[in-house]
């Protein structure tokens, strides 16, 4: 079997405007709908607790928010979950109740309405907490990024490394982006996943590199823009197939994964569709823009063709 | 040529074999049982203890599948959840009183594989239920504390040497002494430099107003701050064990966190109720109370002034656990910091009970200077909790104390038990909050297990059978190559006894979804070389050799960002990077090295080979 029955190298970088237009486009939106919707942060980041439970028979909200407003809580939200038997409920950090005793009054009071309650689960955070990992997640991106562009940076040239970062960083505001629009919620584990996408996507963007590279010592006489596109196509086969290998394995756990999984492995899909599309069609129009050449990659002087590549993509 | 030297085939065959030796202990399942340990370090966990636990069993006629002892205690395995409550609560009666009784699960992984140190991965909270929770330690209060003492110990110091003060106070973290002239200042300096030079000294004032400043230096808040950690930590310790958890994880976190994991317990208000005492010791002598005639500062009028209103300076009114009223001194002779030990037992004059309480080195300095002063006088044991305080008892003492000493009168052992567990439990030097909690149901983590574990090897199958058909016969070496690399992975965690969560699970699976890119990486090459009109073997030498340096490239990256979130991780995140990583780590050997070898097993010794089964390969000509 073999799907790619490529005659001729397919001119990626001669859609350069296209492509630059619609990364432009979703960036923007993205952008937009982080500013105005924002994100929903869970509990690890806001504080507040979530008490999962479940009853042997179907759950009777209303039952179960009086419950919840006995303890006198004002923003407490109690929604079904998957099943009609199962009930998540939202409460906010109360000042005058120390998370501890909190989600214990509310147990009580919830056993009291029901005794047939069974708690799954329960996660409290103290604000002190959230704040923290703020700053822990903002750190661990930066350290990601830096340490990324460092090494492409000394393995090929800093134009590469920069190109790949800016893919990276696209893909990490679009998945933000989709969490913003569709308010899903944004936990501890969605971050981990966005931070898995950096290095995997990143992947993407070397594998090409290294093909480019090669192409330049090989084709002594194409010129970048033929050079680049060379590559693309020559890996193109590699990129879809691996890329719908890791999308099973991650729709798996999208299918069997559960509640907890779920908007992980949501992440982690978006991350690896966007991951495949910008490492290609927007790291190497960017290494182009930034005048990347044969010069820079194999200590070859005074080759003028790149100039020509850089002029034909400039936007 | 396409051949590995020999040792290169022991050690692929030794990985596997190493791999599955480590990975076998996951595939037993668990039985219910009991684990009894010590409840104090005076006893041990021996020969004696096996015994009794057996004839304590087999008297109540419990059926038991097996019992041994190891390095936490004696651990009894039953076939069924009932016998194992049932023996429970036999122990209990039995042992109760000096060990801690605790259900628990065991592997039943056989014992030569636990012999070689096999055993199965260490399974996170979310997967096997129970409560985890983040305690900040107040670490400002635990220096006001610690200032507080200074000021006490000041005053001490200044009057055995008779240098002539005009007061002591604190505000903040700085005590200040106050003189009239300087001779006396200089000489206070001078004394106190040096009896605690972990103060930093300065000097204010002017005329008969002069000041004596002392802050604590940098290194000494930091000394204090690790003390009240630690002795935190042990006092969770000591609570800890009272609640009976066979594997408890009591550990610091950051400087001034610590995290408690509870596995299975379901009780988590009492867990809570432990753990949340914010109690805290202090020993202070009695200056006036209406009971005991033959004691001194018997004072019924003062007493009954006092309930009115009437409190003379440096006292306060506190009542006794059955009501008595005490005037008691504002000044802390020790507190629970300094106690090391508080144990029950039973009196050695006739009937009743005591506590025999042991002290640390400053604890017992302070008692030996107050007590050699107060034979006869009352001694007020009183428990700070939430801002309440209660005197737990008010003994008379005897004669002149120091480290060791006994508190006397307890009606039965169980009331001296009960006294003795308070006072352990007021030693915590610092107040903490809980933060953080987290509690899983055990249905809740069997249920975590099985969707982790389901995602896993739905897409492994899936990705198997794509790889199978697309690739043809290097598709089934790449899928053996994964599944090594499962097996690897799965090893390694079980040797590491790192800690597996949902997270964990989650990055098992995306980590072969990602380790499948190199194979893919390498299939890809070596059709492109066979396209290109190189010979099968000259394909497979080149595809493999130029599909390295991408592999490494890519997964150094990977590595980058694996690091990060290790670094800057905590929780799930943490538990998630560590299975990233070491994915990364098996992915990189068994993509490479160990592929490569079942090819080069396949064709590296044939003379002649027409083609490579490597699927379709497409020429455009």
């Amino acid at each position: 079997m073999e799907f790619f029955r490529i005659k001729k190298d397919i001119p990626f970088m001669s859609y350069g405007r296209l492509t630059t237009t619609i990364s432009l486009v979703t960036f923007i939106l993205a952008v937009f709908f982080l500013g105005t919707r924002g994100l929903n942060y869970g509990v690890d980041f806001t504080g507040g607790t979530v008490m999962e439970v479940s009853y042997p028979h179907a759950a009777d909200i209303e039952s179960i928010r009086k419950a919840v407003d006995s303890v006198d809580l004002k923003d407490a939200t109690v929604q079904n979950f998957g099943t009609s038997q199962d009930v998540l409920i939202r409460l906010p950090i109360k000042k005058e109740l120390s998370i501890a005793q909190l989600s214990e009054e509310v147990t009580t009071a919830l056993k009291a309405a029901d005794s047939q309650v069974e708690i799954r689960r329960v996660e409290s955070v103290g604000s002190q907490v959230g704040d923290e990992l703020f700053e822990n997640g903002a750190l661990a991106l930066l350290i990601v990024l830096v340490g990324i562009a460092g090494y492409l940076a000394m393995r090929f040239e800093w134009r590469f490394a920069i190109s790949a970062i800016i893919a990276n960083m696209h893909d990490v505001v679009i998945i933000l982006g989709f969490f913003a629009f569709f308010q899903w919620e944004f936990s501890l584990t969605v971050l981990a996943a966005i931070l898995a996408v950096l290095g995997y996507s990143v992947n993407e963007s070397v594998v090409v590199f290294d093909r480019v590279r090669e192409n330049f010592r090989k084709m002594r006489k194409a010129d970048t823009v033929e050079v680049i596109d060379n590559a693309i196509t020559r890996t193109l086969s590699r990129t879809v197939i691996t890329h719908t290998l890791t999308l099973t394995m991650v729709g798996s756990m999208l299918f069997f994964g559960g509640e907890v999984l779920h908007y992980f492995s949501l992440a982690l899909t978006i991350g690896i569709l966007f991951g495949i599309y910008s490492s290609v069609l927007v790291a190497c129009p960017v290494a182009l823009l930034l005048g990347v050449s044969r010069a820079n990659l194999i200590g070859d002087a005074g080759n003028k063709k790149s100039e020509n590549g850089e002029e034909e993509i400039v936007i | 040529m396409n051949r590995y030297p020999s040792w290169k085939y022991i050690l692929i065959a030794a990985s596997v074999i190493i791999g599955l030796l480590y990975t076998i202990p996951n595939l037993f399942g668990e039985s219910p049982a009991v684990q009894i340990s010590p409840a104090r370090a005076s006893l041990k966990a021996d020969q004696a203890l096996l015994g009794k636990v057996e004839a304590a069993l087999q008297l109540a006629g419990i059926p038991f599948d097996g019992i041994y002892l190891d390095d936490s205690g004696v651990k009894v395995r039953f076939s069924n959840p009932e016998q194992q409550l049932k023996a429970k609560d036999r122990l209990i009666e039995n042992l109760g009183q000096d060990y801690t009784i605790a259900l628990n699960l065991l592997s039943q992984t056989p014992d030569w594989l636990l012999a070689i140190g096999a055993k199965p991965m260490y399974l996170g909270l979310d997967l096997r239920g129970g409560v985890h929770f983040l305690l900040q330690v107040d670490m400002q209060a635990a220096l006001t504390k610690s200032v507080e003492s200074t000021v006490g110990d000041f005053r001490t110091a200044l009057r055995t040497d008779k240098i002539n003060y005009t007061g002591v106070s604190r505000e903040n973290l700085e005590v200040e002494v106050s003189f009239e002239n300087e001779a006396e200042r200089e000489k206070a300096r001078r004394l106190l430099a040096t009896t605690y030079p972990d103060l930093t000294y300065t000097t204010t004032g002017s005329g008969t107003d002069l000041k004596l400043k002392a802050v604590p230096s940098e290194q000494a808040k930091k000394q204090i701050e690790e003390f009240a950690l630690k002795q935190n930590l042990l006092t969770l310790h000591n609570r800890i064990n009272e609640l009976g958890v066979a594997e408890p994880i009591v550990q610091q976190q950051g400087f001034d966190r610590i995290v408690v994991q509870l596995p299975g317990v379901q009780d988590t208000a009492k867990a809570k109720e432990i753990l949340g005492r914010t109690a805290a010791l202090e020993v202070r002598m009695v200056t006036a109370h209406g009971t005991r005639s033959d004691a001194r500062d018997f004072d019924p009028k003062k007493t009954e002034d006092a309930l009115k209103g009437i409190i003379p300076a440096g006292s306060e009114l506190l009542y006794s656990r059955i009501g008595e009223p005490l005037l008691v001194s504002k000044s802390v002779v020790f507190s629970g910091e300094n106690l090391v030990s508080a144990s029950p037992k039973p009196s050695q004059q006739g009937s009743g009970a005591e506590i025999a309480v042991s002290l640390d080195s400053k604890g017992a300095g302070s008692m030996k200077l107050t007590t050699r002063e107060g034979i006869n006088r009352r001694m007020a044991v009183i428990l700070v909790e939430k801002g309440k305080k209660e005197v737990l008892t008010a003994p008379t003492i005897q004669a002149e104390l120091s480290s060791q000493f006994v508190i006397t009168g307890m009606a039965n052992l169980q009331e001296a038990n009960d006294l003795a567990l308070l006072m352990r439990a007021g030693a915590l030097a610092a107040p903490m909050e809980i933060i953080e909690e987290r509690t899983v149901g055990p249905s809740m983590g069997e249920e975590n297990i099985k969707s982790g574990v389901n995602s896993t090897l739905w897409g492994f199958a899936a990705i198997a059978v794509m790889m199978m058909l697309y690739y043809m016969l290097f598709g089934v070496v790449s899928v053996t190559a994964l599944a090594i690399n499962l097996l690897l992975l799965v090893a390694l965690l079980s040797m590491l006894q790192a800690t597996l969560t949902l997270p964990g699970l989650a990055a098992i699976a995306l980590a072969l979804g990602m380790a499948i890119d190199a194979n893919v990486l390498i299939n890809e090459r070596i059709r492109e070389e066979l396209r290109d009109g190189n010979t099968p073997q000259a394909s497979i030498r080149i595809g493999y050799e130029k599909a390295f340096g991408t592999i490494m490239d890519s997964n150094i990256t990977t590595l980058i960002a694996g690091a990060a979130l290790f670094m800057f991780g905590t929780g799930p995140i943490k538990g998630f990077a560590v299975v990233h990583v070491l994915g990364i780590l098996t992915s990189m050997f068994s993509a490479v090295t160990i592929s490569r070898g079942i090819v080069n097993l396949i064709y590296g010794y044939r003379r002649k080979i027409d083609k490579l089964s490597i699927g379709q390969i497409y020429k455009a000509d």
